[in-house]
């Protein structure tokens, strides 16, 4: 009778340890369809921003946010930096304002401190957010595991797109496909982005090792 | 007289650089300002279909790969592990193999002075398929993109570490239970 009884605890057990493994697996991120968190963390410029406070190039309440993870130092972000400030005057007009989420720690990488970001936002003329990820909670509920990473936001937060800027990340002028641009001419025309996913390279996200 | 002392140091460096190249690399490097690929000493990859085959060797020697890149700090950090590795494996059935993703300007410049001044005993490839959405999956389908990644399978079995490591004992350790 015992037996039986450990038998069905250690099944039950198990059970319950593998689903709870799996999740952790598939919980890997936000996957497109799934609805972002709001945050609100501190830009550039001293304040701090939600997404709900964010309005677009004409004033109005954005039609979708592009949110990108990326930072001072990975050479990946840098050599995007030019094309998401062209990025952003092309889509905030549209209804599409870029929101960009430094993650790094500065600790680890002092480059990415937030004295370090408003210097590159005031010399590269963002005139987008550049937030600051201040304790590094809010990558993690992204599940963004690099910079630079994007993830296309509609009104109700939903992500609809989710990866890389565009196909050259090494060279701006050989651009073939603008993924970024094209899901939001998608979804203005009321369809779904395609591709929806797109990987590319870039610099893992810095924190402290416990 | 400080700058001429300079400059013959620098000469003498080089000579002390070149000597120790092999001597196609000398010749080469005396008349080229930018080596031609067969100058390098490593194998350069365009596209990843040409490379895929390191991926899926069906045989009893364990391959470790890491890939990394010369502007990638973590990568760099953990590259002595690697090469205290490859010392370990000495005589045994392993490869080790460090897949740059140095971008394909670099790889003649940074990467090669990187590969040269290092004197890296483990065997470096230059991958610069910069499609990367169409290969990424196939390295490793939890891979999101970032660096550095180590891949190490045995036949059928695999370990994909999406991570920098700690120590050399964490990348030891996963290493020997392959053996």
């Amino acid at each position: 009778m015992l037996n039986v009884r450990k038998i069905i605890f250690l099944t039950v057990g198990l059970l319950a340890f593998a689903a709870a493994t799996m999740a952790f697996r598939t919980a890997g991120g936000l996957k497109v369809g799934d609805k972002a968190p709001d945050f609100k963390l501190k830009n550039v410029d001293g304040k701090m921003y939600s997404l709900e406070d964010v309005k677009d190039a004409n004033g109005k309440k954005p039609k979708g946010y592009v949110v990108i993870f990326t930072c001072n130092t990975c050479p990946y972000a840098v050599m995007y930096e030019d094309r998401i400030v062209d990025l952003h005057r092309k889509l905030s007009a549209k209804g599409y304002p870029v929101v960009a989420v430094q993650p790094n720690d500065p600790g680890v990488q002092p480059g990415d401190s937030f004295a370090k970001m408003q210097e590159r936002a005031k010399e590269k003329k963002f005139d987008f957010l550049y937030l600051f990820d201040d304790g590094q909670r809010v990558y993690p509920q992204y599940g963004a595991a690099r910079t630079p990473e994007v993830y296309l936001l509609d009104k109700d937060l939903v992500v609809r797109y989710h990866g890389a800027i565009d196909d050259n990340a090494q060279d701006a002028a050989a651009v073939q496909t603008n993924y970024v641009a094209n899901a939001v001419a998608a979804i203005e025309k009321g369809q779904e982005p395609s591709p929806a996913d797109v990987k590319a390279i870039g610099c893992s996200i810095k924190f402290k090792k416990s | 007289m400080k700058k001429w002392l300079l400059c013959g140091l620098a000469g003498l460096s080089w000579m002390l650089v070149a000597c120790q190249s092999s001597p196609e690399v000398t010749n080469e490097s005396a008349v080229a300002a930018e080596p031609a690929p067969q100058t390098l000493p490593f194998a350069v990859y365009d596209n990843f279909s040409t490379l895929e085959h390191l991926f899926h060797y069906n045989n009893d020697t364990t391959y470790i790969i890491n890939f990394w890149a010369t502007w990638c700090k973590p990568c760099v950090e953990e590259m002595p592990y690697f090469e205290q590795l490859i010392q370990q494996v000495q005589g045994k059935k392993a490869r080790v193999i460090l897949l740059s993703l140095d971008f394909k300007k670099d790889v003649p410049t940074k990467l090669k002075r990187f590969v040269e001044q290092r004197r890296l005993e483990s065997q470096v490839i230059a991958l610069t398929d910069h499609r990367y959405d169409t290969w990424i999956d196939k390295v490793d389908p939890s891979w999101g993109g970032a660096i550095p990644v180590t891949l190490i399978y045995k036949g059928q079995t695999r370990k994909f570490i999406d991570q920098q490591f700690a120590s050399y004992e964490e990348l030891e350790g996963l290493v020997k239970a392959f053996e």
